[in-house]
């Protein structure tokens, strides 16, 4: 039996994340799973939030954008528009990014701008609150 | 016979735009290094995106999204991604080349680029939406198109729907190339995938992949995000054709020019030495007639 699974994270902008994990906790549509290996295959949508993924004795964890999971026995594939690890996070940068972005919502915008924007909140609020999780 | 003021003034003109076609040759080629590498950091994810895509469509038993369901085709239509601007080659004559050939009664086209449009509405065919992407396509672009063409097909107005782009080869070939994008009938794992890939079916193909919630939900998301990141790629792919024609094109015409201006500089300097002997010559004739 295997002991490990491998975590893949791919955005369209790069590999985010790509190693062999013992667990990993993310947030799907439907609530918090957590997975070990052996997983049952479950396919579901992601729910922007923190993935944690545990190797050996440490945590990785990292925020992610709304996207979808694929998860076998073996393998947790995530396709996200964004995933960004925790250390890794400016906070000023997402704390600057989301004003913008507020303030881009409170004016008339087409359905697509609009579209790019609330994405834009999305990942700026993730960043912050995934930010003060570690902080803890 | 020109004079030698005559060929100075042409020598200065071509320096004029073999200066200029230089300059354009060196943008397009730093955008193109941009262009080419934004068309790759997206592969991985294509290529995922396409694996979960195979993956859950072997699993799912019985399942049809309207989407993934074929028609007898009447009517279809093609989106003809093209550039916004000129002097790249023959990039977008070879692409409309292929658009001619399309039947023009039962084809709806659909644009991206301004000279693409500027094609359509020339050669009078059915255009029925006309869209614009920046230097650097941006996803949301990409998602309006797709959007756009996505409820054409929803609403059964078109039956098809196929993609018409200047297919990257590599930097000196750009093949225009019709793909097909809706329906997206069966789905396969396509080209480029790995190992993994063809290990997974078989290590777990006796279990029944779980949805969650549900398979028309996680589906109905995952089809239409396949398609617009699809349309996102198709516009990354064509900006990189885009720039290469027009860097290949560019060098060319620096090359030409510099030819003429040898060849001008030669005869120039022919004409002036001749005119310097015809000179000489008139002097020393002169000079016997006095003397």
């Amino acid at each position: 039996m295997a002991a490990t699974l491998k975590l893949e994270i791919v955005t369209p902008d790069a590999k985010a994340f790509s190693d062999d994990v013992e667990m990993v906790t993310l947030t799907g549509i439907d609530g918090e799973m957590g997975i070990y290996p052996q997983h049952m295959p479950v396919m579901t949508q992601l729910v922007a939030g923190e993935v944690i993924a545990r190797k050996g004795n440490a945590n990785i964890i990292l925020a992610v954008g709304d996207g979808f999971v694929q998860i076998t026995g073996e393998r947790v594939a995530i396709l996200t528009d964004m995933a960004v690890k925790a250390d890794e996070i400016d906070e000023a940068a997402a704390e600057q990014a989301l004003q913008k972005a507020q303030a881009r919502l409170g004016q008339k915008l087409s359905d697509e701008e609009a579209a790019t924007v609330q994405a834009a909140v999305v990942h700026a609020t993730t960043q912050l609150k995934v930010k003060r999780l570690i902080k803890k | 016979m020109p004079s030698t003021r005559d060929i100075r003034r042409r020598i200065k003109s071509v320096k004029n735009t073999a200066q200029i076609t230089k300059a354009m040759q060196m943008v397009a080629a730093a955008k193109m290094r941009k262009a080419q590498s934004a068309a790759v950091v997206g592969r991985p994810y294509a290529q995922l995106l396409n694996e979960i895509m195979a993956e859950a469509a072997t699993r799912t038993v019985g399942f049809d999204h309207p989407l993934l369901t074929a028609r007898p085709v009447a009517k279809r239509a093609v989106i003809v991604v093209g550039t916004d601007r000129g002097l790249c080659g023959g990039l977008n004559s070879n692409l409309f080349r292929e658009a001619a050939k399309l039947d023009k009664d039962t084809t709806i086209f659909i644009t991206a680029g301004r000279k693409a449009a500027q094609f359509v509405a020339r050669t009078r065919r059915n255009l029925a939406a006309e869209f614009t992407y920046k230097d650097t396509p941006q996803f949301a672009e990409a998602r309006a198109i797709s959007k756009f063409v996505q409820d054409l097909f929803l609403k059964g107005e078109v039956d098809a729907v196929d993609i018409l782009y200047p297919k990257f080869v590599n930097t000196l070939v750009q093949q225009p190339s019709l793909t097909p994008f809706l329906p997206i009938g069966k789905l396969a794992v396509t080209t480029g995938t790995n190992a993994p890939a063809q290990e997974l079916p078989a290590a777990s193909s006796t279990d029944v992949f779980d949805f969650e919630p549900d398979e028309e939900t996680v589906l109905g998301e995952l089809l239409p995000h396949s398609l617009n990141f699809k349309m996102h790629q198709i516009l990354l792919e064509t900006k990189a054709s885009e720039q290469s024609a027009r860097m290949v094109a560019m060098k060319n015409a620096t090359d030409n020019a510099k030819q003429i201006i040898k060849d001008l500089t030669l005869e120039y300097n022919k004409l002036r030495q001749a005119n310097i002997t015809k000179e000489l010559l008139e002097i020393t004739t002169a000079q016997m007639a006095v003397g």
